[in-house]
This record gives structure tokens, C-alpha cells and sequence, in this order.
């Protein structure tokens, strides 16, 4: 399902095909947030994280193993939700 | 370096004992392919399926005391094309009609989400064997040790935009992000030296199952072609979006089993990595592609559920070998 489009908004940025653009953090559908670039993340305990990576993962399914990054787990909380309905 | 392989039928025989002697401008005609089991189950033949890997491996790491001008010797490439227009006839035909919607990424990642083929993780999380978990790492090493390069191969045959920025931005996390110590397939050559077994690429090419070889073939054609841009990138797509979850199994199952700490620092850190590349191998490489080049959307689709489907046949090989299937 699509939202209609929100033109009110001034700071939305058109994307499509033709203009290419890349986000800093991205919300991941059903996934983790996507973070680019180096970056400091901290954790509910105030435990500061930093990134390694070109593109790092956060968890925002609460369930990971090695918070506060992405280990996919988020997958079989939906399989497990798909397959009780 | 690894030494060339043991021949698996009369074809590799030729191809190996060429390759073995001196550079010659010309060879002799190839022999004729053995008949194949025309089934869909059937995997490829063992002659041509060792034959296809060989001439592929002539261009990642070569093997030891064979010329590198074979290479691009006509005669071998004109072998080459005849066992590549085999698998991908092979690969096409085993394709079903996957269902669209006018979501194409959405479509992807719901072809992935669907795979329930067997899971050589899940089984050595808990229940495999210290003999299994070795036997595994050395069938993977055949890929892992050049873990990424494959895919590497489609950087310039993309025109541009996101999809070729998002591939390097991976890419560059699977080659270490400028950290040698951190390049992928030397992470997994550390853990092989670890667990007492050879990280020469290629040294375990004898015991390599067909379903193996033939994965390592789909993944080097796909790449190696500019044609089949679309379905390398769903392969990718696929491989990413399947790794980090079994990678967590694998690593408690090494752990469970004593192995050392450097191959489960392997997998470990595909749990984390894989993560993150499914996401962008998703969205941006495929979706970015797809956006771009709509004619690819069918060899995306294809190359993903290649990777499911040649990942399957060698769970399904490994666990009947085990007895556990």
C-alpha cells in the first residue's frame, strides 16, 4: 500500500529514476535502519557504538543478538508471525 | 596456487592434460559431450561441470606451472562458450514463472522470503559432526576463498547510477573497506589455516561435489557476461539475503564444536555484514537496476532463484551424504 504524496512537506526530496539520490539513513520496510557513512550510535544504556562500515544496520526489531546492529533476526519474527495467521 | 584438478571424464581430460603441458597455438577438437540426464533434478553433467570450472578458474587465481595466456586461447574459449550455453540452457529451463507485480524489489525479496530448500546450517547448528563441519569448509572454499569476485566482474557493465555505486559500496565492505586484515575470503582463508586445512584457492577441487561446482560455475558465468548483468545481481541479491541468519547458525554450530575462533570470526562477521548488504543488494543494487534497465527485471528474478535453487541442491548432496536428508 502507498501513501498518497505528501507535497505539503518542504524538506521531502523528489526521487525517481532520473535523479538518483542516496539517503544517509534509510528505514529499512520490515528491517533494520541503514546508516551511511561513520556515525556514533547509542544504545538505550547510554553504551556509545561506532560504525565500521561503508553502510551500517540498526537493529529496530528489538530482538537482535548483538545489538545495536542488524543479525537478520527480524526475518523469523515475521516467518513466525506469517506462519501463526 | 593450487595444482589442476583430477579429471572427471574424458573432456576435463583433455582440458587438464592441455593445461598441464606446454602453451601450444593450436589444440586439437574437443571431444564431444557425453549424454546428458535431460531431467530437471538431474545436476550437470561431472565432466563438463569440472571442465566449465577450470576454464573460469583460469581467471581468478590460475593454477600452478599452467601458462596464463590460456587464459583467452581461442580453442579454450571456444570450449568455454559451448559449456556455458549448456548451464544456462541448464539453469533457464529449471526457472519457473515467478509472479509480478508492479513492485519489483517487493517481488524479490518475496521469491527469497519463500525459499524453504534445505539448510546445511541449521543442521550443523545443533546436530552435525566436527567431520561435517570440516568436510562443509572445505566444499565452501571453493567460493569462499574468492569470496566476492565474481560479482566483481559486473561493476563496469553497469551504465551507472545506483545500482553501480551501491554494488562498490558492498564490494568494498566484502574486500575489507581498505583493511586487508578485513578482506573477506582472506577472513576465511585465516579460519581454514586455523582448523589445520589448506587455504589455497582451489585445493579442495577434487572433492568438490558437481552441485558445488556447478554453484561456482553459475556464480562466474553469470558474472563474467555482460548480458547476464541482471541475473549476477539477483544471484548476489539472493546469496546476501540468505547468509546472515545461517551464518549465526554456522557460527554457534563451529563454536558448539570446538572449532577455532578464526572461522567463526568468519561467520560472525556475516552476520552483521550480510545483514546490511541484503538490505542495499535489494533495494538499491537490484531495485536501481531494474529502475534503469526494466528488460533486466526476468534475469534479476532468474539469477536470485538460480541462488536458491543450486544452494538447495547442495544441501539436499550433503545431507544424503551425511545420511541426515
Amino acid at each position: 500500500m502507498s501513501l498518497p504524496d505528501d507535497t505539503e512537506t518542504e524538506t521531502e526530496i523528489q526521487t525517481n529514476a532520473d535523479i538518483e539520490t542516496r539517503a544517509d539513513i534509510v528505514l529499512c520496510p520490515d528491517g533494520p535502519m541503514l546508516v551511511r557513512g561513520q556515525a556514533v550510535i547509542e544504545d538505550a544504556d547510554g553504551t556509545q557504538h561506532a560504525t565500521t562500515r561503508p553502510v551500517s544496520a540498526v537493529c529496530r526489531c528489538g530482538r537482535t543478538s548483538r545489538a545495536p546492529w542488524c543479525d537478520g533476526t527480524h526475518k523469523l519474527i515475521a516467518d513466525g508471525a506469517r506462519s501463526s495467521t | 596456487m593450487a595444482s589442476l584438478p583430477a579429471p572427471r571424464g574424458p573432456l576435463s581430460e583433455v582440458l587438464v592434460q592441455s593445461l598441464g603441458g606446454n602453451f601450444v597455438e593450436q589444440l586439437p577438437a574437443w571431444p564431444d559431450s557425453e549424454p546428458v540426464d535431460g531431467s530437471s533434478d538431474a545436476p550437470g553433467p561431472a565432466d563438463e561441470t569440472l571442465a566449465l570450472w577450470v576454464l573460469h578458474e583460469l581467471s581468478y587465481r590460475g593454477f600452478t606451472d599452467v601458462d596464463e595466456r590460456w587464459e583467452w586461447h581461442p580453442d579454450l574459449l571456444v570450449l568455454r562458450w559451448r559449456l556455458e550455453g549448456g548451464l544456462e540452457q541448464r539453469l533457464r529451463k529449471r526457472f519457473p514463472t515467478i509472479e509480478r507485480t508492479d513492485d519489483f524489489v517487493a517481488d524479490l525479496a518475496g521469491l527469497i522470503a519463500a525459499d524453504d530448500g534445505p539448510s546445511l546450517a541449521r543442521h550443523l547448528q545443533r546436530h552435525g559432526s566436527r567431520e561435517q563441519a570440516l568436510e562443509l569448509l572445505r566444499q565452501r572454499s571453493i567460493y569462499h576463498l574468492k569470496e566476492a569476485d565474481p560479482t566483481a566482474w559486473v561493476v563496469p557493465r553497469l551504465p551507472g547510477g545506483r545500482a553501480k555505486t551501491a554494488l562498490v559500496e558492498v564490494q568494498f565492505d566484502e574486500y575489507g573497506a581498505g583493511d586487508p586484515q578485513r578482506l573477506h575470503h582472506e577472513l576465511f582463508a585465516r579460519g581454514m589455516v586455523a582448523c589445520g586445512l589448506s587455504a589455497e584457492p582451489g585445493q579442495y577441487a577434487d572433492e568438490a561435489i558437481t552441485e558445488v561446482l556447478e554453484q561456482n560455475n553459475a556464480g562466474s558465468m553469470f558474472g563474467m557476461h555482460r548480458r547476464l548483468r541482471g541475473a549476477a545481481l539477483g544471484h548476489f541479491a539472493a546469496f546476501e539475503a540468505t547468509s546472515s541468519v545461517p551464518s549465526r547458525q554456522l557460527a554457534q554450530g563451529l563454536a558448539r564444536l570446538e572449532l577455532p575462533d578464526e572461522i567463526q570470526a568468519y561467520y560472525e562477521e556475516h552476520v552483521e555484514a550480510d545483514a546490511v548488504h541484503e538490505q542495499v543488494a535489494l533495494r538499491d543494487i537490484c531495485g536501481g537496476l531494474v529502475a534503469r534497465e526494466p528488460d533486466l527485471a526476468e534475469d534479476v528474478l532468474l539469477g536470485a532463484w538460480t541462488c536458491l535453487d543450486l544452494e538447495a541442491r547442495t544441501a539436499s548432496a550433503m545431507l544424503e551424504r551425511w545420511e541426515v536428508a
